[in-house]
């Protein structure tokens, strides 16, 4: 035994003595993690949020959340003289006074847009290979959580430096509570402490931004991580691996190298952006005031869908009785993007109820092996990148030379009618897909090599595919329809009909799919070659 | 399906294949050496972030392809922060993946589902927890409870009441008075029509006594814009007509749709334009809505101009500026 392993003996003594955590700890440190490349994408999210925390603990040291009137006599030559809010100067202060204050704003910003940018691939990733099924749907939840969370937040900080871009977002944001029926107006005026926009925003949303948020984050994140140790991992199908096992790597010491060598390369990664790609220059835009606005004025990325589904609604207000209801505020603002968190949050039920089942799934789908969900999910993403690119219509139209108005047209048709193009495509590209699988099981892959027959002949030699591949291409479960009763015995349409037909409808939608290749076939083909 | 078709076979985990580093003491040692040297590099990271940090004045630029003009310091102090974590991070990963076991490991996974018998165990203690404290027996505990706990929900939206004043009237009125003169933003002078040729735009701004002060929430609404046009351009019905002064119009600046400031004006197609969310407003027919989500035309202020030959406002706006809210009536 060396000096070493003693001393690693000696501290797992010391602890388990005042623990008696040896026999958990025993179990849990060889916790075999299954390995892939998109399982790291969660990783990204978790890794960036302790960046964001360590940066922003940084910055909270300088910037001071007040809306004081100050005078600017700082390094920045270009405004010196000028009044501004003491949170915009003392964000100026941090760019140019404090050493590595600008490199720590830009971090601080780029792991903003990383953790955002992680959030939406991880639930990508989950979403397409059905990982959110029984018994996981309460992580899928939390994650939804976490989004919208992760929106608003990213979204507060982005308001805190009270530069002109980003008051220009909070006026938007309080045109969106204005526009609320009845209590619009009272709300706006709580919110902002009196008319918009007062001088008690930034302190508040100072105290939401690195007090409370973080605080939820850090709950959720944490019940997020123990779901996942507790419930283990999701796998990929392949040989060996099956629902009731998990094929992987010990934690100690493979995924603790792993993992922590993934954080610093995450932290390294942003750090270099940090470096050399600078963002958010806040200097250039001026500090806030209503009556000023800048060209191009563009939200984050995380918010841009949002706003540009707020630009392409139709010009409808509602006057009546003394009163107004802005349509083309609260649908964009609210209704359409209440209905879409609502309808990720809830899909994994959805998903349940329509297809019947209801029993636990630890290997990961093919996308293609569930055409269904796999279009539902396309379609919905096309819905979203048809707003995020009107987001930026104002960009692009100047880039590309286009009117204004052929960007919003463009997007206004391409938002009703992409969608479900998208979702037929997407589902005859599955299919293909399954097709193509099923050949190559049957008739094995094409090898490139030409013989040429005695009569004169041409053909294509196909060599058998490996057995693991076979499995991997015919492993997946090939659901039935539901055939839920429409009818009683007696030929009376029951009560619940109507909903048993849906679904009925709705499975029998899901279950369309080329059957798979099977070991019969595969034999009755050989006997023919 | 019949019981006849038999499906492919689960192959089983492929047999394990050796890395060079586990197989050849050469491959090994070759791969200690290269994660030490990546650990190596991070520590020379460390020491250019310290260098610049001490030695590198704030005010060097040097010029870096691509990047163009590039503050030394600042670039120093990152690119060794970002060299010192990747680095750890690399040299870490390529140790786990050359030099620890790559063997994988079967673990087993079990049903979360309890045995039926703790399952029926499970759901007797629930509602013996639930019968014991008997609240469907005593409905009166159950009713006041629920009272009690509603009513106590009230205090924190009671609470929260001083968060900001109720906003009364505060919405529709704006600091523009009959005879308050235009005044330019930034600078504070009142304006003669002669000031403005036709085709120019000015921020504008209620004049304010010396030494008052502005607050941002005014500027918010109050902030207007004046374009000069020919007369003969306007499409307008007389009464508009009246509100403008030698072809000078003025506008709130504040969109009708978000409250946005309209900055954006096309002398050429007399459009002003909003550049969050592209709302366009016809100048020549008192800010109609063109084109965009906006709903209702830019609000506009009626001048004239006072005995002294400054541009005056003749009477308060005649409605709410900026977006819309429950309380406005039109």
């Amino acid at each position: 035994m060396t000096a070493r392993e003693r001393i690693a003996g000696n501290v797992a003594g010391y602890v388990d003595d005042r623990t008696g955590a040896a026999k958990w700890m025993k179990k849990n440190l060889t916790k075999v993690f299954p390995d892939h490349w998109s399982f790291l994408l969660g990783e990204i999210c978790l890794y960036s949020f302790i960046i964001l925390l360590l940066s922003g603990t940084f910055l909270t040291f300088w910037f001071d959340p007040s809306m004081r009137e100050v005078v600017y006599e700082g390094a920045y030559e270009p405004l010196k003289g000028l009044e501004m809010s003491a949170a915009y100067a003392s964000t100026l202060d941090i760019s140019f006074e404090v050493r590595g204050g600008l490199l720590m704003r830009q971090i601080h910003h780029w792991a903003a847009l990383i953790f955002m940018v992680g959030i939406v691939v991880h639930l990508l990733r989950v979403y397409f290979t059905g990982a959110f099924r029984k018994p996981r749907e309460f992580n899928w939840i939390i994650g939804v959580g976490l989004l919208t969370l992760g929106i608003v937040e990213g979204f507060l900080g982005y308001s805190l430096p009270d530069d002109l871009l980003s008051g220009t977002g909070i006026r938007i944001a309080e045109a969106i509570i204005q526009a609320l029926p009845l209590v619009g107006s009272y709300l706006a005026f709580f919110a902002f402490g009196g008319a918009f926009p007062g001088e008690a925003f930034i302190p508040r949303i100072y105290t939401v931004h690195v007090l409370l948020l973080p605080g939820i984050f850090l709950a959720l994140i944490t019940v997020h991580l123990m779901l996942v140790w507790y419930q283990k991992h999701t796998q990929f199908p392949g040989p060996g691996r099956t629902e009731k096992n998990v094929v992987g790597y010990p934690l100690m010491p493979v995924y603790m190298a792993k993992a922590g060598g993934f954080f610093f390369i995450v932290f390294g990664v942003t750090a270099f952006l940090g470096a050399v790609a600078s963002i958010n220059p806040i200097w250039l835009y001026g500090p806030y005031t209503p009556g000023q606005i800048s060209a191009g004025s563009q939200p984050d990325w995380y918010m841009g869908w949002l706003d540009g589904l707020v630009r392409m609604a139709p010009p409808l207000e509602t006057h009546a009785f003394g009163h107004t209801i802005s349509w083309n505020i609260l649908i964009p603002g609210l209704i359409l993007p209440g209905i879409m968190f609502t309808g990720l949050a809830l899909y994994p039920f959805i998903e349940s109820w329509a297809t019947g089942d209801k029993r636990e799934h630890h290997l990961l789908d093919r996308p293609r092996n569930t055409p269904n969900r796999t279009a539902i999910g396309v379609m919905a993403l096309t819905f979203t990148m048809v707003s995020l690119i009107n987001g930026g219509n104002d960009i692009i139209a100047t880039t590309f030379h286009l009117t204004i108005n052929q960007m919003m047209w463009f997007a206004r048709i391409s938002i009703i009618v992409l969608p479900p193009i998208a979702f037929i495509i997407t589902k005859r590209l599955c299919l293909s897909l399954q097709r193509a699988d099923r050949d190559l099981v049957l008739h094995g892959r094409e090898t490139g090599r030409l013989v040429r027959m005695p009569n004169g002949e041409f053909v294509e030699v196909h060599e058998p595919i490996s057995p693991e591949k076979a499995w991997l291409l015919t492993s997946h479960e090939q659901l039935a329809p539901l055939e839920l009763p429409e009818h009683d015995a007696s030929g009376v349409r029951r009560p619940a009909a109507l909903k048993n037909k849906l679904r009925n409808r709705i499975s029998r939608a899901a279950a369309v799919a080329v059957p798979k290749a099977t070991e019969t076939e595969r034999r009755e083909l050989e006997g023919h070659h | 399906m019949s019981n006849e078709i038999e499906q492919i076979k689960d192959p089983g985990l492929p047999a394990h294949v050796h890395r060079s580093t586990d197989t050849d003491p050469k491959a090994a040692a070759r791969a200690e050496r290269q994660v030490a040297i990546l650990f190596g590099l991070s520590a020379i990271g460390t020491l250019l972030l310290i260098y610049s940090y001490i030695f590198v004045k704030d005010d060097v630029f040097i010029f870096i392809p691509v990047m163009g003009e590039t503050n030394a310091h600042q670039l120093g102090l990152g690119m060794g922060m970002a060299i010192a974590l990747f680095c750890i991070g690399a040299g870490l990963i390529h140790w786990a993946k050359t030099l620890m076991p790559d063997e994988e490991v079967i673990a087993h996974r079990h049903e979360f589902r309890s045995e039926d018998d703790d399952r029926s165990e499970f759901i007797k203690t629930v509602k013996a927890g639930a019968s014991a404290a008997g609240l469907g027996r005593r409905p009166l505990i159950k009713r006041t409870l629920g009272a009690a706990l509603g009513l106590s929900a009230l205090t924190p939206l009671l609470l929260l009441r001083d968060l900001g004043p109720l906003p009364k009237d505060d919405l529709s009125k704006t600091s523009w008075k009959a005879g308050t003169r235009l005044v330019t933003d930034p600078g504070d002078r009142p304006l003669r029509p002669e000031d403005l040729e036709v085709g120019a735009v000015a921020q504008t701004l209620p004049e304010i006594a010396p030494g008052e002060h502005r607050s941002l929430a005014d500027i918010g609404k109050d902030a207007v814009l004046l374009i000069r046009l020919r007369p003969e351009e306007f499409n307008l019905d007389a009464e508009r007509l009246s509100w403008t002064h030698e072809g000078i119009i003025a506008f709130s600046k504040i969109c009708s749709h978000m409250g946005c400031a309209v900055a954006l004006y096309e002398q050429q197609t007399k459009h002003l334009l909003c550049p969050c969310h592209q709302s366009t407003f016809d100048v020549t027919r008192a800010a109609k809505v063109i084109f965009g989500p906006a709903a209702r035309p830019l609000p506009q202020l009626a001048i004239t101009v006072d005995a002294e030959g400054y541009l005056v406002a003749q009477a308060p706006f005649t409605e709410p500026v900026g977006p819309s809210f429950w309380e406005r009536s039109s």
